[in-house]
């Protein structure tokens, strides 16, 4: 059983195998940029910032997916307009299309609500740094410790 | 905006062309690239673009909040009243079969219609009235800090 | 072969692009380079043959989303402060992340594989069941209008409820809300 699904893997007998390079080229490419939006999205304080890195990121995801569905020597999954379909003719998946044409309407909305939460926080504290505003946190919760602490027994 | 005659003429121009290739796109996506998704952002862009040149209260005239936040409800409503309409014919649920079923294909073709409609016109509310609310708030900052 | 070697160097610029957005501490230049970004996704888009995908990222990413960015930084800030931390904490978990990813890649089957586990399964069954069974020319409609009804109808209630949730936070609807705060 191992040893068939070992053979069924594209393994590259040398590390210079150019099929197999320029065949992951693609989806290495797609990682670089995915790990792009996740550094901007953890080393960034930043708010409007890391919403930018997590569009990064999300479109990484889109590419991987559109990647997989593409068929070489393919073309769009759209017929001819008398739908007399040429069996010779290879269409990409049309699936993942369905699938990412859809997730990017949903992104946009969701990272306008993201938006709109960057927007109530600024007013609130009037800051959209993620340094000062964990200072701003730690002085709230410092100061609801010596307002509510001794009620709450001690600790709160 | 007052100033930019330019920008001001070019988008009279434009936005009643965006609204005509948006309803292009929404109703020529069963043979084309294109669909509700596609056209309801495409329309949305040609009230935001109005809205942008001409000031807020000006395509608030034309597409008022009120009406936005109505048709935000009414497209997802058109969607579902489709599947329960299928489900009133014998079918199953979103089964557009049900419309046609001496010719299914004729069946898919309308029901495909209207739920894309319904797409369409979700998208485009949802788009404008999120146009609307970032747009109605004031900014801190006045422009020259840019 | 002409076609991966278009889409590589788009996606170099792409990655370039994104490299870029981490360096630029303008926020204005960050919102118009995810503009830039998102033009050239439409372009790779296209030459992956998804043209319904390219058709929406073009329409959304740059005209929106920017709109949208451009909204909220007219009312937040307009520069991001120095980092105060040592990016390389982050840099290591995104290195050891990213190293994870690529030696998961090196399973997959070659970018364009006709024979690829994806390209056998349902998608076949789509493509030659939808001409007479939807008869209409756009297989992404088909499904994504038919066979996947659910699935669209689940996504325009989440554009459907991110739309309730931005009039609720800052379009003013929640007014009453405000009042009952300053109790």
């Amino acid at each position: 059983m191992a040893a068939t699904s070992e053979t069924a893997h594209a393994v590259p007998s040398s590390i210079f195998d150019w099929d197999f390079i320029f065949g992951h080229a693609n989806y290495w490419l797609f990682i670089v940029l995915m790990m792009t939006g996740l550094y901007i999205v953890v080393a960034r304080g930043n708010l409007v910032k890391k919403i930018v890195g997590l569009n990064i990121f999300q479109v990484a995801v889109f590419m991987l997916y559109i990647s997989i569905g593409k068929v070489t020597g393919g073309t769009a999954p759209i017929f001819p307009l008398d739908m007399q379909v040429d069996p010779d003719v290879a269409y990409s998946n049309p699936l993942p299309h369905v699938l990412i044409l859809t997730a990017i309407v949903v992104g946009v909305a969701t990272t306008s609500l993201g938006l709109a939460l960057i927007v109530r926080i600024r007013e609130e504290f009037d800051t959209i740094e993620e340094d000062e505003l964990l200072v701003i946190e730690r002085k709230m919760t410092a100061a609801d410790n010596r307002e509510h602490g001794p009620a709450m027994g001690g600790r709160a | 905006m007052e100033h930019h005659l330019i920008l001001r003429v070019v988008t009279k121009l434009l936005a009643s062309t965006i609204i005509l290739f948006a309803l292009y796109v929404q109703f020529h996506g069963d043979y084309s690239p294109g669909g509700g998704f596609q056209a309801g952002v495409i329309m949305a862009a040609a009230f935001i673009l109005y809205g942008l040149i001409f000031g807020l209260d000006t395509v608030q005239r034309v597409f008022p909040p009120k009406f936005v936040h109505r048709l935000l409800a009414f497209g997802l409503l058109i969607y579902l009243v489709t599947g329960i309409l299928s489900l009133l014919l014998g079918f199953n649920y979103l089964d557009y079969n049900a419309f046609d079923p001496q010719h299914p294909s004729h069946g898919q073709h309308l029901g495909i219609l209207a739920v894309e409609f319904g797409v369409g016109v979700t998208v485009t509310g949802v788009m404008v009235a999120i146009y609307y609310a970032f747009a109605g708030r004031s900014p801190p900052v006045d422009d020259e800090d840019w | 072969m002409i076609v991966t070697i278009i889409d590589l160097v788009l996606f170099c610029m792409l990655v370039m692009t994104a490299l870029v957005i981490v360096q630029t501490r303008h926020l204005f230049a960050v919102v118009m380079l995810s503009g830039v970004f998102s033009l050239l996704t439409a372009l790779l888009f296209v030459t992956l043959d998804a043209v319904d995908v390219a058709f929406t990222e073009a329409a959304v990413g740059a005209g929106i989303s920017t709109v949208l960015m451009l909204g909220t930084i007219a009312l937040t800030a307009r520069r991001e402060n120095k980092p105060t931390r040592s990016g390389i904490l982050p840099f290591f978990v995104v290195l050891v992340t990213g190293a994870a990813l690529i030696y998961g890649t090196l399973d997959m089957p070659n970018f364009g594989d006709p024979n690829a586990p994806a390209q056998v399964h349902v998608a076949p069954e789509y493509l030659t069941n939808s001409i007479h069974e939807i008869d209409i020319p756009n297989v992404v409609t088909a499904i994504l209008a038919s066979y996947r009804g659910y699935d669209t109808l689940g996504e325009v209630a989440v554009v459907f409820t991110a739309g309730i949730g931005v009039l609720l936070l800052i379009s003013g609807l929640g007014k009453g809300r405000e009042d009952m705060k300053d109790d």
